[in-house]
C-alpha cells in the first residue's frame, strides 16, 4: 500500500484546516450557499434528502485494516452505524452533521485518507480493478500509475472548475474489470515486446443520460507521457467543453460534437507543447511509488491444499461459495475472496455495518496482509487468502452476513442509494433490489442461471450503471410517481455494450414479475450452459418482449 | 478599481487607489483615464497600431492569441470569470504565461472570490479585482492556499515529483 510521506500528510491536514475555516464561514453567514457549494462538493459533501452525505475517497479501491477500522469508527460516532460502498469504490456516509465534518476529515487524515474531489466538476477518484496486483490474468500492476495520477489530479489549480465531473480509470488485465470504456478517460496499460510500458488512451465514455462507449485516441503512448497527455486532454476539455447545459457538459458530448479525429488532433497539438517537458514522468518517481506496491511476503504454498479439497467435498454450500466468490491468484496456494455485500433483504447493496467493517479489518490481518479492496460492484475483496484458510474465512463471513455465495449472479445487484436518500433520484432503488432478491432466493436456481448482472439506477445520472447491466433498471418519474424502465443486453468488460430499452416502463410492484418473465424466457431458450448474454445475443430482444408485454401482443394479433 | 489585491515581491497588498477602470460595455463616451476594454473594442481601437492603447479584458471564449502582436506595449490583460465556477480563465492564464510568454500584469476580474484566489495565483494571475461586495482585506487570506502542490502550475512548473 502507498504510504504518505511528509508532503502527502501536510496536504491532507492543510486541507482539513482550510475546510474547517470554510465551514465556519458558511455557518457564520460569510459564505453564501452558492459560494459554499463547490467548496463542500470538492470535499466530498453532498446535501441529500434528509441530511448531508459525505463521500470518502478510497483511491483505486485499496485500503488497509486500520483505515477500515477508522471508517467503522466514523460510522459509529458520526453516522447511524453503517456506511455504503459505491460503484466508484468509495464509501458514503448518509447521515452527517455539517459541523462535524471537519472532525471526520481530520480523523481520516490521521490514517492517510481524505474526501478530496470525490465530488464536484473536477477530476474524481482514480479507479482501477479490485484485483489489481493479484489477478491471475494481470499484465502489470496498474496501481503505481493510478497513485501517480491521483497525486497529480489532486488540487491541480487549472482543472478544479471543469465543465463537469471527470472520471479516469486504468486497467491492465485480460478482463477489463475497471469499465474503462465508461470513463471520461480510460487507460489500458500493456507492454510491448521489449517490455516497455505503454498506454492505450480512450476518451469520451460515460453513462448518465447520454450513455456512450469511449473511443480510442492514442495507442502505444509510452508511460512517461501519462501526465502530459492527460493534461492535454483536460486543457482541451476545459477550454472547449460546453458549459451552457449541465447535461451536455461531459467530455463525451465534446468528443461527439467535434468527432473523434478532430478531437484527437486538438489533443495532439496541445500535447506537442507539453511532451518531453517537466511533466514527463521519471523512472525515479515510478520506482518511488511502485515500491509501495511490491508483492507482500507470500509463503511458499502448494498449489492444492488437501484439507481445502476435503472441505469442498464435504460442504456443498462452501463449494458453491468457492465457485462464485473465490478468484484465482497469481501466487500458488493463494486466492482472492469476494465478500458479498448483497445478502438480500437483510441489507441494501453496498451497505456495511461498523461491526462488519471491523470484522473485515480483522480477517484481512488474520488471513492476509492487512489489505482490503472495494470492487466497483460494491463488494469487498480480501486479495491474499491462503486456500487452506478459505473454509475458516467462509464460516466467519457467514456469521457476519458477508458470506452470500452470489458473486456475478442475479442477486449480486449493483444499485445506487436511490430515492431513499438521494436528492437527484426519480425513484427508489433499494426496495426494487430487495424485491428482486426476495423473489429469487433459491440459491440452487441462481447458480444454475449462471452469470447475470442486474444494475439499478434511481435516475438518469446512472450511478447504478444500469446501461451496462445485462438487465438494467432505471427509475423514471411519470407525473410524480415512480416507474422503472428495463434494458437488456448491457455488458461491462472487454465486450462492453449498452443495454436496449425493451418497452414502456413498469410500476415498482410489477418489476419482480417482469424480471421473472425475462429469466423465464432465458431458461426456455437457453442451450445447455449458455450465459444469459449469449442467449440474448442469439435470439434477440423479441422473445423477451413477447413474454414481458403479452397484452400488447394480444392487441396487435 | 478600489477592491484590488496585487502581488508584490514576497507578498500581496490591498490596492485602494488602482487607476484602471473596467469597461464592461461601451455605450457613449468612454470615461477618462486608463481603461480596460472588451476585446472587440480594444481591437478596433488598436487596429492600426502596435503601440497598444489601453488595457484589455478577455471573456472565456476569447482567443488569447489575438493579443500576441501587442505584447511588448500592452499595459494590462484581464481575464473575466463570469462565474467563479467557470474555470476557462485558468487555462487562458496558463497559455498566456507559459506558452505565449506574457509577462505584464494579468488581472482576474468578475466573480473573483477569496476561496479561488490561490488557484488563480498558481495559474499566473498577479492582480485580483475582488468582487465589489466582498472585503478585499478578508480575501487576502485566500491568496496563500496550500503549501503542497502535487502537479505543476505557472508559478511552479516542476511537478512535486521533481522537487520531492
Amino acid at each position: 500500500m502507498y504510504q504518505y510521506d511528509d508532503y502527502d500528510r501536510a496536504l491532507v491536514f492543510e486541507r482539513v484546516a482550510q475546510f474547517r475555516d470554510q465551514v465556519e464561514r458558511f455557518m457564520a453567514g460569510e459564505l453564501s450557499e452558492e459560494e459554499f457549494l463547490p467548496l463542500r462538493l470538492q470535499n466530498g459533501l453532498y446535501m441529500q434528502k434528509h441530511a448531508y452525505m459525505l463521500r470518502v475517497a478510497i483511491p483505486y479501491g485499496t485500503l488497509g485494516a486500520q483505515q477500515m477500522r477508522t471508517l467503522a469508527s466514523i460510522a459509529r460516532d458520526y453516522d447511524r452505524g453503517y456506511g455504503h460502498f459505491t460503484t466508484r469504490q468509495n464509501m458514503q456516509f448518509n447521515w452527517i452533521e455539517l459541523a462535524q465534518v471537519p472532525d471526520i476529515l481530520e480523523r481520516l487524515a490521521q490514517v492517510e485518507m481524505h474526501a478530496i474531489q470525490t465530488s464536484g466538476n473536477c477530476v474524481r477518484n482514480i479507479t482501477t480493478e479490485a484485483f489489481a496486483g493479484v489477478a491471475a490474468d494481470e499484465l502489470m500492476d496498474p496501481r503505481p500509475l493510478a497513485e501517480i495520477l491521483r497525486q497529480w489530479s489532486t488540487i491541480n489549480p487549472e482543472f478544479l472548475f471543469l465543465p463537469r465531473k471527470f472520471k479516469i480509470a486504468i486497467c491492465s488485465a485480460k478482463q477489463d474489470r475497471a469499465a474503462i470504456m465508461m470513463h471520461d478517460i480510460g487507460l489500458y496499460l500493456y507492454c510491448d515486446d521489449s517490455g516497455q510500458m505503454l498506454l492505450r488512451v480512450i476518451v469520451g465514455g460515460g453513462l448518465g443520460r447520454t450513455p456512450i462507449l469511449g473511443l480510442q485516441i492514442r495507442e502505444g503512448l509510452p508511460w512517461q507521457h501519462l501526465l502530459s497527455y492527460v493534461e492535454a486532454v483536460l486543457r482541451v476539455y476545459n477550454r472547449h467543453g460546453r458549459r451552457d447545459n449541465k447535461y451536455k457538459a461531459r467530455i463525451k458530448i465534446l468528443v461527439k460534437a467535434l468527432g473523434i479525429e478532430a478531437f484527437a488532433k486538438e489533443v495532439e497539438e496541445e500535447w506537442q507543447h507539453l511532451k518531453d517537458g517537466p511533466a514527463q514522468l521519471t523512472d525515479v518517481e515510478y520506482e518511488r511509488v511502485a515500491s509501495a506496491f511490491v508483492p507482500p511476503d507470500y509463503r511458499s504454498l502448494a498449489g492444492t491444499d488437501l484439507d481445502f479439497g476435503t472441505r469442498l467435498a464435504e460442504h456443498p454450500a462452501f463449494a458453491r461459495w468457492v465457485a462464485r466468490n473465490v478468484q484465482p491468484h497469481k501466487v500458488p496456494g493463494y486466492a482472492s475472496v469476494v465478500l458479498s455485500t448483497k445478502p438480500g433483504i437483510a441489507a441494501p447493496p453496498g451497505d456495511v455495518t461498523a461491526e462488519q467493517m471491523e470484522a473485515v479489518a480483522l480477517w484481512s490481518e488474520q488471513f492476509g496482509f492487512g489489505e482490503i479492496r472495494i470492487a466497483h460492484e460494491q463488494n469487498i475483496v480480501l486479495p491474499d487468502v491462503p486456500k487452506a484458510d478459505l473454509y475458516a474465512l467462509w464460516c466467519l463471513a457467514c456469521e457476519q452476513g458477508l458470506g452470500s455465495a452470489n458473486i456475478g449472479l442475479l442477486t449480486d445487484i449493483i444499485a445506487c442509494p436511490g430515492g431513499d436518500f438521494c436528492a437527484l433520484a426519480n425513484a427508489k432503488s433499494i426496495p426494487i433490489a430487495q424485491a428482486i432478491q426476495a423473489r429469487f432466493d433459491d440459491l440452487d436456481y441462481l447458480h444454475d442461471l449462471g452469470d447475470i448482472s442486474l444494475n439499478i439506477s434511481g435516475c438518469m445520472n446512472a450511478c447504478g450503471h444500469h446501461h451496462i447491466g445485462n438487465i438494467g433498471i432505471l427509475g423514471v418519474d411519470k407525473n410524480g410517481s415512480e416507474w422503472y424502465q428495463i434494458t437488456l443486453g448491457g455488458a461491462q468488460g472487454k465486450n462492453s455494450a449498452l443495454g436496449k430499452v425493451i418497452g414502456p416502463s413498469f410500476s415498482a410492484a410489477e418489476v419482480p414479475d417482469v424480471i421473472e418473465r425475462i429469466i423465464g424466457t432465458f431458461v426456455r431458450y437457453r442451450e445447455s450452459e449458455e450465459l444469459f448474454v449469449d442467449t440474448l445475443a442469439r435470439i434477440g430482444l423479441e422473445p423477451f418482449k413477447e413474454r414481458v408485454y403479452p397484452k400488447v401482443l394480444e392487441v396487435s394479433a | 478599481m478600489n477592491n484590488l489585491l496585487r502581488l508584490r515581491e514576497g507578498g500581496a497588498e490591498w490596492v485602494r487607489d488602482d487607476p484602471w477602470q473596467l469597461i464592461r460595455e461601451t455605450t457613449g463616451e468612454p470615461p477618462a483615464g486608463p481603461l480596460i476594454l472588451p476585446l472587440p473594442q480594444w481591437l478596433a481601437l488598436n487596429a492600426d497600431t502596435t503601440t497598444a492603447l489601453e488595457g484589455v479584458w478577455l471573456g472565456p471564449d476569447d482567443e488569447v492569441t489575438n493579443l500576441i502582436p501587442w505584447f511588448p506595449d500592452l499595459p494590462l490583460i484581464a481575464l473575466d470569470f463570469p462565474s467563479f465556477r467557470d474555470g476557462r480563465a485558468y487555462s487562458q492564464a496558463y497559455l498566456l504565461r507559459t506558452r505565449f510568454g506574457w509577462q505584464g500584469e494579468l488581472r482576474a476580474i468578475g466573480d473573483v472570490l477569496r476561496d479561488q484566489l490561490s488557484h488563480m495565483r498558481q495559474c499566473g494571475f498577479d492582480s485580483f479585482a475582488v468582487r465589489e461586495d466582498k472585503s478585499a482585506e478578508d480575501a487576502l487570506k485566500g491568496l496563500a492556499g496550500m503549501s503542497v502542490l502535487y502537479g505543476r502550475s505557472v508559478i511552479e512548473p516542476r511537478p512535486l515529483f521533481r522537487r520531492r
